[in-house]
């Protein structure tokens, strides 16, 4: 077992996986990814799509908030962006998805920069403030979208879902196609985050949450990196919203409400702040626990009557509860207590 | 004029409800510099308490009024005590976190005690209306206008001369000094929330009487409370209710003037709010403390 870290040349130094048990951890679970589309059944196809774009989103999310300590609250409006402008290109200008998809990672990304502005002057629960009203002027733009020629909501023609001319759907159901896109999308998003992180701009990101000031000293252009964080976070928010709008083929504003913006910042903050699968195990978590949830409700079903009636209660009340017990008792999150669980491991049975 | 005296008079009465929600909010983040989301589910808090004590027990409605005050005030201090108290200084994010948590937990408990569909409001302000300037105007709204009014100056006199009043100030002007001069700093935390829960509560209250029913559309306003104490200054009181004033005139002319099918009374608050972050994010009363980037 590993019980110190021996470099003996820097390209071991800067690996993202130095030891053979991280790359084995790797390996097995890319195998089972691979593994495991042939053997689900829908339901856990659509969960794992669920996860999956969630889990990009959330690694946006946490670019701009864990890594880069800007607090925003206006996630879910740039996930709207992206599914809006994917959408809006499949629908007009009849483009498939591998042209929308891109375009609209863009495009988000730019309306993302431009409400980082304020972020010029403000820090903090001012920017929060600020990012909140963001959110509510998108949303306020797509329910009083007569300019835009949106209705309530947006229906995607099912051509416009087909790799360079081939259709989607020759090649299986939905869920199942989708699973290779959402994870390979997901894959590349983590290779790149993770490398991010290595490289001068990450470096700056982080050197902006630390410590603004001393950032600013040591030659980091503030305005041009806060407004980078900005982009590079929307970027992430528009690729999972355009994957949305493809993969279920309606889009409605009430997806990406307010409440959305909040279900995001919850995933980084129970999965772990500034930590790429923190986010990830976030992502899971807050998809599987409303599953998990009535899939008891239905178990118990027979005993408590009522219980379906409640369920959408108790599955708020456990978001809420969730969040709050995270906050109270590992406010590290999930990838601090699986690191916890790995320590007790590595020096078992000497710890001290 | 007939239409400039009606949506000024709603928006002064909308307004003086905004006022009373964004003083609570004011109050907390003076004493302990909590943003606090679920000031929008202490709202809803007190309009279905409200509703069980008149409308359910059958209680006379003074009396269902004060009750419900009175337990949305316990509610506030046991929100203090268990859910913030464990995150004194924690960043940032973890505190707008957790009352974001919190608002979540509130609405889920009282989805599931009273359910979602609407209710219809016990009538207990007169629904009638009289004539003012020509201009034919709900009485129940100069109600709400005069029941914010002698809150307020209760709260004034409150700060001013009592001895719960004059230790929030301190804590608020300097958290060091107050301690050493053996205020209990703890005991002004819950007091703020006590104080925020009935503010809010009462705003709720007299929400449901102008709405008649009472829903989750009263939360809606726990999010305008962002542009009020903004614009009036985070940590003034006068602001919170020149801030609310003006929020609440603005989104009724803006609502009555612009035209109807584009909403604008929703969203004026929230372009308003990031102009004013813009310029000058202290507001018009704050202090000028803002950290600069």
């Amino acid at each position: 077992m590993q019980s110190g870290t021996f470099h003996t040349s820097y390209a071991s130094d800067m690996a993202l996986r130095p030891y053979w048990i991280q790359r084995l951890r790797i390996v097995i679970v890319l195998i089972a990814l691979l593994i495991f589309p042939w053997f689900a059944d829908r339901y856990w196809l659509n969960l794992a799509n669920t996860i999956a774009i969630a889990a990009i989103g959330a690694i946006g999310l946490n670019i701009l908030v864990g890594y880069t300590g800007q607090i925003s609250i206006g996630h879910g409006g740039f996930l709207a962006v992206g599914a809006y402008t994917a959408g809006l290109m499949a629908v007009r200008l009849d483009m498939p998805m591998w042209i929308t998809i891109p375009v609209a990672s863009c495009f988000t990304a730019l309306v993302g920069a431009f409400f980082g502005l304020p972020s010029v002057r403000l820090k903090g629960l001012y920017l929060a403030i600020a990012t909140l009203a963001a959110q509510e002027i998108i949303i306020w733009l797509l329910t009083h979208g007569k300019l835009l020629g949106i209705g309530e909501s947006l229906s995607l023609p099912r051509a416009a879902n087909n790799l360079f001319g081939m259709p989607l759907a020759d090649l299986g159901n939905n869920d199942f196609v989708f699973y290779w896109i959402t994870v390979g999308c997901l894959i590349l998003t983590v290779i790149f985050v993770s490398n991010l992180f290595r490289s001068r701009t990450g470096r700056a990101f982080v050197a902006i949450r630390d410590q603004d000031i001393a950032a600013q000293v040591i030659g980091v252009d503030l305005f041009r990196y806060k407004l980078l964080a900005f982009a590079a976070s929307s970027f992430f928010a528009g690729l999972a919203g355009a994957l949305t709008a493809h993969y279920r083929g309606i889009i409605s504003w009430e997806r990406f409400t307010i409440d959305t913006s909040i279900l995001y910042l919850a995933m980084i903050i129970i999965g772990g702040l500034g930590s790429v699968s923190g986010s990830i195990y976030g992502a899971a978590f807050m998809t599987l626990l409303p599953a998990l949830l009535s899939n008891l409700a239905r178990a118990v079903s027979g005993f408590v009557p009522d219980i379906n009636a409640y369920l959408p209660y108790i599955q708020q009340g456990a978001f809420g509860l969730a969040i709050i017990l995270f906050l109270i008792f590992e406010p590290e999150g999930i990838v601090k207590m699986w690191r916890n669980v790995k320590d007790y491991f590595r020096l078992w049975p000497f710890s001290y | 004029m007939e239409k400039i005296v009606q949506l000024t008079l709603s928006g002064i009465a909308n307004g003086a409800i905004f006022a009373l929600v964004a003083l609570g909010f004011v109050l907390i983040y003076k004493s302990s510099d909590v943003i606090n989301f679920a000031q929008g589910e202490l709202l809803l808090i007190g309009a279905y308490l409200t509703y069980t004590t008149v409308e359910m027990i059958g209680l006379w409605w003074p009396l269902g009024v004060i009750v419900a005050v009175l337990l949305a005030a316990i509610i506030g201090v046991l929100i203090e005590q268990l859910v913030l108290r464990p995150l004194i200084g924690e960043p940032v994010i973890s505190v707008i976190m957790v009352t974001i948590g919190l608002s979540s937990l509130l609405r889920a408990i009282i989805g599931g005690i009273w359910g979602v569909t609407p209710r219809t409001a016990p009538q207990f302000l007169p629904r009638d209306t009289i004539t003012l300037f020509g201009a034919s105007v709900g009485v129940d709204r100069l109600w709400a206008i005069a029941l914010a009014l002698t809150l307020f100056a209760l709260l004034t006199l409150f700060f001013r001369y009592s001895r719960e009043g004059i230790a929030m100030r301190a804590v608020a002007d300097d958290q060091q000094a107050a301690l050493s001069m053996g205020i209990s700093v703890k005991k002004v935390w819950a007091v703020a929330w006590a104080i925020a829960a009935v503010t809010a509560s009462v705003g709720g209250i007299l929400l449901m009487s102008i709405f008649g029913g009472v829903s989750g559309q009263i939360a809606r306003v726990g999010l305008l409370v962002f542009p009020v104490v903004i614009l009036g200054g985070l940590d003034s009181i006068p602001g919170a209710i020149v801030g609310g004033l003006i929020i609440g005139l603005l989104q009724s002319f803006a609502g009555g003037y612009l035209p109807p099918e584009l909403g604008m009374g929703e969203v004026v608050p929230f372009i308003i709010l990031l102009l004013i972050l813009l310029i000058r994010p202290y507001g018009l009363y704050g202090q000028r403390i803002i950290e600069r980037v």
